[in-house]
């Protein structure tokens, strides 16, 4: 008797407290984006592409599951670009917003800490540009939009290799950002055993240095073919003007965080001709991918970065996700444990920034593209390079 | 030995900016036992002043040649900052001074103006850099193996030149007499008849002036602006001034230097996490060997 009606207090307080979620009707996400901070401009197309998003679902009156119509909330917390403030950004998302999942960080550097904190906590976490593998290593709660770094190293190393014909090669890195710094090591593995020549300088930088003279002057009395630049644009900035006032005449090669208009912005004629390995082009674009990017500058007056298209994406992702657990549970644990399951059986995925398959691990199996930085300062597609 | 060279030079130009900052602290410093936090960015305000006149200058409105620009944009910038720094001793310094308050009060309410300054340019201008424009022709001229531009040049020379002016100032004229004056006795030099108010904005005008002088030589070599861009060169400065012995021009300059020697240097050999590890280390070892600076006097007769 005295157990019956312990459980009944427990069913009574339980419905008490779904009682605010209930009348909601609505599913809560999170996004933990960098809206200030280094790399601000990552923050706003992120922010661009879920508005656009969340336009879209809400103005068909809702998401269906099971039958009904839901509308999505979609709560921007910012994040600084900086891995303590992500972890605080998505402690608020799971506590104090009670989220269902949350999308981003976007940089590895947050999104590593960041999907830590997600895993532990179990909530679903999808980062959109992240491709450290450590974002997703051994973290059944953590996805991903983006491809991986040792799948990007290699392909930046055979792309110089056949087109600079390069015989070495030189890395400049931000050491204190996961992401710069695993794939410069990536890369640097990848180089070394193609035999053709070793890494001939291998020199690193702190995120709040601009005068990189010092490491400039060991990369280029090393007399390198071709220098990796795994750097957000901020730095490729300063580093390209830097390294040709220091008499460097050769080519440069980027990654993936190379690719915003703001890049053109700050580099000016310097960065026209170099190359980088990216998630998507916008250049040349076909199908979904063009009418996403067509609504894009008509909506915001600029091309969506591969950032914009990989939140795209990730909610797409979600959505899927949410779709396949088939129901929307009134607590945000259990649906939280809901949408996890409904991402991890999700095998294959078409979104804008190209088709891919999941591997075991949650992440995707997905193209890069290389992509030429042409005498307009545009980004204009190379070759698409697939796994 | 190019490679060494190289480096020097290299170390001359970083050790500029250092340099020329740090005589802005040391001057305040001298005159009035107020480390001035909001120094750098001051040196900050005065980047983004220069951008807006330069902008401005070779913009579609004006549209002068990027040299005439230059010019110009020296002397405003240097005015306008000057303004700045002068506004922050009104508002700010002044009233605490009158109201005879501890310096340690003075030094924290710098650190708020500094940190307003900076919040304030966030919340106008938003997160989003800026790309300074180029005024100066590049010239890059490549001697025996060793590669430097006109810019280099023109910042190593304006660090020696704003030095030596200094100096001149401080030890050579009536003004200059005062400003030592001050700082050895602020309440016995208003009986000698010197105006203390007017030696402590022009002061102030001093070194915003060449922080503003800085702060656009700055965006011109690292031509990437953002609101924060002062703190981290700002703080390094200070510590500059403070080995060089801080309240002593020849100190400011020396340390500044010295620090931008040393970070070159370690990065040059060693990985870059090294840098500030050796840097702070030797620094902390001359404070330990001489707490006063390389050039300070332990007394009250400083500047």
């Amino acid at each position: 008797m005295k157990k019956r009606l312990h459980g009944v207090m427990v069913v009574g307080l339980a419905l008490l407290l779904a009682v605010p979620a209930m009348a909601a009707d609505t599913i809560k996400i999170g996004f933990n984006i960098p809206l200030t901070g280094d790399i601000p401009e990552v923050g706003e197309g992120s922010k661009n592409a879920a508005e656009m998003y969340l336009e879209d679902i809400n103005g068909a009156g809702g998401l269906e599951v099971g039958g009904k119509k839901y509308k999505l909330e979609f709560i921007y917390m910012d994040n600084e670009s900086k891995a303590e403030s992500a972890v605080n950004a998505a402690l608020k998302l799971i506590a104090q917003e009670e989220v269902v999942a949350i999308i981003g960080p976007n940089s590895s550097k947050q999104a590593v800490p960041a999907g830590g904190t997600c895993n532990d906590n179990r909530v679903p976490m999808i980062s959109p540009w992240s491709t450290n593998p450590d974002t997703t290593k051994d973290r059944p709660w953590v996805f991903r939009a983006a491809f991986l770094d040792p799948f990007q190293g290699p392909v930046v190393a055979d792309f110089a290799a056949k087109k600079f014909g390069a015989k070495t090669a030189a890395v400049l890195f931000d050491i204190s950002n996961d992401y710069s710094k695993g794939l410069a090591e990536i890369f640097k593995t990848s180089w070394e055993a193609k035999k053709l020549g070793p890494v001939a300088a291998f020199e690193s930088h702190g995120t709040k240095d601009q005068d990189f003279s010092a490491q400039l002057t060991t990369i280029i009395a090393a007399k390198p073919d071709f220098i990796f630049v795994p750097d957000n644009y901020n730095q490729v900035a300063l580093i390209v003007q830097q390294a040709r006032d220091l008499g460097y005449k050769g080519p440069f090669m980027g990654s993936d965080a190379w690719g915003t208009p703001d890049l053109i912005k700050l580099c000016g004629e310097q960065c026209y001709g170099q190359y980088f390995s990216t998630h998507y082009a916008a250049a040349g674009a076909k199908g979904a991918t063009k009418v996403f990017i067509d609504r894009y500058v008509q909506k915001y007056g600029a091309e969506p970065a591969d950032y914009a298209a990989l939140t795209w994406d990730s909610i797409g992702l979600l959505v899927e996700g949410i779709k396949n657990a088939g129901v929307v549970e009134s607590s945000p644990r259990k649906m939280r444990q809901a949408i996890r399951d409904g991402l991890a059986s999700i095998t294959s995925f078409d979104g804008i920034t190209g088709s891919s398959k999941f591997d075991a691990q949650g992440d995707p199996i997905k193209c890069a593209v290389v992509v030429k930085i042409s005498d307009t300062g545009t980004f204009v597609f190379e070759e698409s390079v697939c796994p | 030995m190019d490679f060494i060279f190289q480096n020097i030079l290299n170390a001359l130009q970083w050790g500029s900016f250092y340099a020329l900052i740090a005589l802005g602290y040391t001057l305040v410093y001298g005159v009035l036992r107020l480390i001035n936090f909001a120094h750098g960015d001051v040196f900050m305000v005065g980047a983004y002043l220069a951008f807006f006149l330069a902008t401005f200058l070779v913009g579609p409105v004006v549209g002068v040649s990027p040299a005439m620009a230059f010019a110009i944009t020296v002397p405003l910038t240097m005015v306008l900052t000057s303004c700045v720094g002068v506004t922050l001793e009104r508002i700010a310094y002044r009233p605490l001074r009158r109201k005879g308050a501890h310096r340690l009060y003075v030094v924290i309410t710098a650190l708020m103006c500094g940190l307003i300054l900076e919040y304030s340019n966030l919340a106008v201008l938003g997160a989003s850099r800026l790309k300074f424009p180029e005024l100066l022709e590049k010239h890059i001229w490549n001697i025996g193996g060793i590669t430097l531009t006109n810019l280099k040049v023109l910042v190593i020379v304006t660090a020696i030149v704003v030095f030596v002016f200094l100096q001149w100032v401080v030890t050579r004229t009536r003004i200059g007499m005062a400003m030592r004056g001050i700082s050895y006795d602020k309440f016995a030099i208003p009986l000698m008849g010197i105006p203390i108010d007017t030696i402590i904005v022009f002061t102030f005008i001093l070194g915003s002036a060449f922080a503003g002088l800085a702060g656009l030589l700055f965006a011109m070599s690292y031509p990437v602006l953002e609101p924060f861009m002062g703190m981290l060169i700002g703080w390094k400065a200070f510590i500059a001034a403070v080995v060089g012995g801080i309240g002593d021009i020849k100190g400011a300059f020396v340390g500044g230097f010295l620090l931008g020697f040393i970070e070159v240097g370690v990065v040059s050999v060693f990985p870059s996490t090294y840098r500030d590890l050796f840097a702070f280390t030797i620094l902390l070892l001359i404070l330990w060997m001489k707490p006063t600076g390389l050039f300070g006097v332990p007394q009250s007769t400083k500047i």
